[in-house]
């Protein structure tokens, strides 16, 4: 009987990776039909990706939006707040080592010091005690690291079931799944009972947003911008170069840095930058560039 | 983008403006416009049952007067703002202000209890452009990065962008905005936004 759970894990962790790639691969396919005339330089593949869009509002709206709602009514807070912290702490482990790799080796021991203190004293990770003791939550993932060594992000595309990433954040989306711990359970009841847990709770976070998106003038279009903004946002770690220009015809057009030299914002933000510096506290300069 | 309309919304919220607000100094406009919008969240019962139409009162009475709209239409335009006519350029205006009437009031209806905090200030003396960074912290998630954005127009400072979690909401419309006139020009952006405005206004309605 052991040995027949065992291969029927063994299959379905196949099977999973098979699906995966399968869907991306359909997918590309699907998208190479679609990518003609492209009018956004971001979204190549807007056919496909609309396409898509259109297709996962329609599992959200049918099964996983209900859930979200049921969920959010039916637990009390506290204990979705627990339910949160679970998942947040089982994936400090995989933010802790792409912290490494990305070589910000103080970020990196915070978060495998974050997963050891909320294992232990916050009771398997349902308190979030490393936060108050000021060892800070940290977002990192493969597809980060990838751009910090220098992988561009490629084309904004859809996954199927899962929503906005790029080409380069979807490559690696099996991996990230199972460095957060999601997939490698062994009792395949249990590991689907854990995704659908995750998946209506990260859901129910979002339930406040739905009006606003749905007021907007193309909602496709809102949510792909917001995504891809907020992605290299998380890839320049809060730091990202932002630009504000004036179109005004009277503007005279010259550009210059919002800090006093160019080269004082450089420096600021290579402090950020340097391991064992405590990120909330050195407060790295952002590039801004405003035009006048 | 967890919470991430929710929170901009909020913050957003909390940018209110009232009379007593100390204009001249980038970070205390932030902080007295975030503490009376908290404090109208806190206070007013109906705003707590989702009543969007005393959100957007307290929007347009505290928060708005504080933004400088012009150069948020512009940036959230684009290029083909210089393309515009005065009146184009103005009706923009109007129907922008309606929509982040809009935004941010759904936004306040969402509350739940969160708290703001404010980053340190850094400026330099002669900076007419500056960034007050607060963090929207909620009951047990992580908390949200509120950027202001803000720049000085004589002596008063204004808010011409709100970043929340990295996302402008104010560029942010640009690619739609942009879709909008390559299909039917600056005309076209402007009817779409005032079809949209009145379509919602009406489903507000019949709800009501």
């Amino acid at each position: 009987m052991k040995t027949k759970n065992n291969r029927e894990t063994i299959m379905a962790n196949q099977s999973f990776t098979r699906a995966f790639v399968l869907l991306l691969a359909f997918a590309m396919l699907v998208m190479t039909g679609c990518a003609s005339n492209p009018r956004n330089p971001d979204d190549p593949l807007e056919g496909y990706n609309r396409a898509m869009f259109r297709f996962n509002e329609g599992v959200d709206k049918a099964v996983v939006k209900p859930l979200a709602q049921g969920y959010e009514k039916a637990v009390p807070e506290l204990v979705r707040t627990g339910i949160g912290n679970v998942f947040s702490n089982l994936g400090d482990v995989w933010i802790g080592i792409n912290n490494l790799l990305q070589g910000k080796a103080g970020d990196g021991m915070s978060d495998l010091m974050r997963f050891a203190v909320n294992s232990t004293f916050g009771i398997l990770g349902i308190f979030d005690v490393a936060s108050e003791m000021g060892l800070p939550k940290h977002n990192e993932d493969l597809g980060q690291t990838l751009a910090v060594w220098g992988v561009g992000e490629g084309a904004y595309f859809v996954v199927p079931f899962l929503g906005p990433r790029t080409v380069r954040d979807a490559v690696v989306l099996p991996v990230d799944m199972r460095g957060n711990g999601l997939v490698q359970l062994d009792h395949v009841p249990t590991r689907n009972t854990v995704l659908a847990t995750r998946v209506v709770h990260t859901r129910s976070l979002l339930l406040g947003t739905d009006r606003a998106l749905e007021e907007q003038l193309d909602k496709y279009a809102f949510v792909r911008d917001a995504y891809l903004q907020a992605r290299r946002y998380q890839v320049h770690d809060g730091n990202p170069p932002i630009e504000y220009e004036n179109f005004d015809a009277n503007g005279k057009n010259s550009r210059g840095p919002l800090y006093e030299t160019y080269a004082d914002a450089l420096a600021l933000a290579a402090v950020g930058r340097m391991e064992f510096v405590n990120h909330s506290t050195v407060d790295s300069a952002p590039e801004i560039v405003i035009t006048r | 983008m967890k919470n991430l309309i929710l929170a901009v919304c909020l913050s957003v919220t909390s940018v209110l403006a009232s009379a007593s607000v100390p204009t001249d100094k980038p970070d205390e406009l932030v902080k007295a416009l975030t503490e009376d919008v908290l404090e109208v969240l806190r206070s007013d019962g109906g705003l707590k049952n989702g009543d969007v139409s005393r959100a957007v009162e307290s929007i347009e009475k505290i928060v708005l007067p504080h933004f400088d709209l012009r150069r948020m239409t512009m940036l959230a335009v684009g290029r083909d703002w210089r393309n515009a006519t005065a009146e184009q350029q103005q009706r923009l205006i109007n129907s922008f202000y309606d929509m982040l009437v809009r935004t941010y009031s759904n936004a306040l209806t969402e509350y739940r209890n969160q708290t703001v905090a404010f980053r340190p200030l850094r400026m330099n003396p002669g900076d007419r452009t500056v960034r007050v960074q607060t963090e929207v912290q909620q009951p047990g998630g992580q908390p949200i990065p509120v950027d202001y954005m803000l720049e000085q127009n004589g002596k008063a400072w204004k808010v011409f962008d709100v970043v929340i979690a990295g996302v402008s909401l104010v560029t942010n419309y640009r690619g739609t905005f942009a879709q909008e006139i390559r299909a039917g020009g600056i005309d076209g952006l402007i009817r779409a936004l005032e079809t949209r405005g009145s379509e919602i206004a009406k489903a507000a309605e019949g709800k009501s």
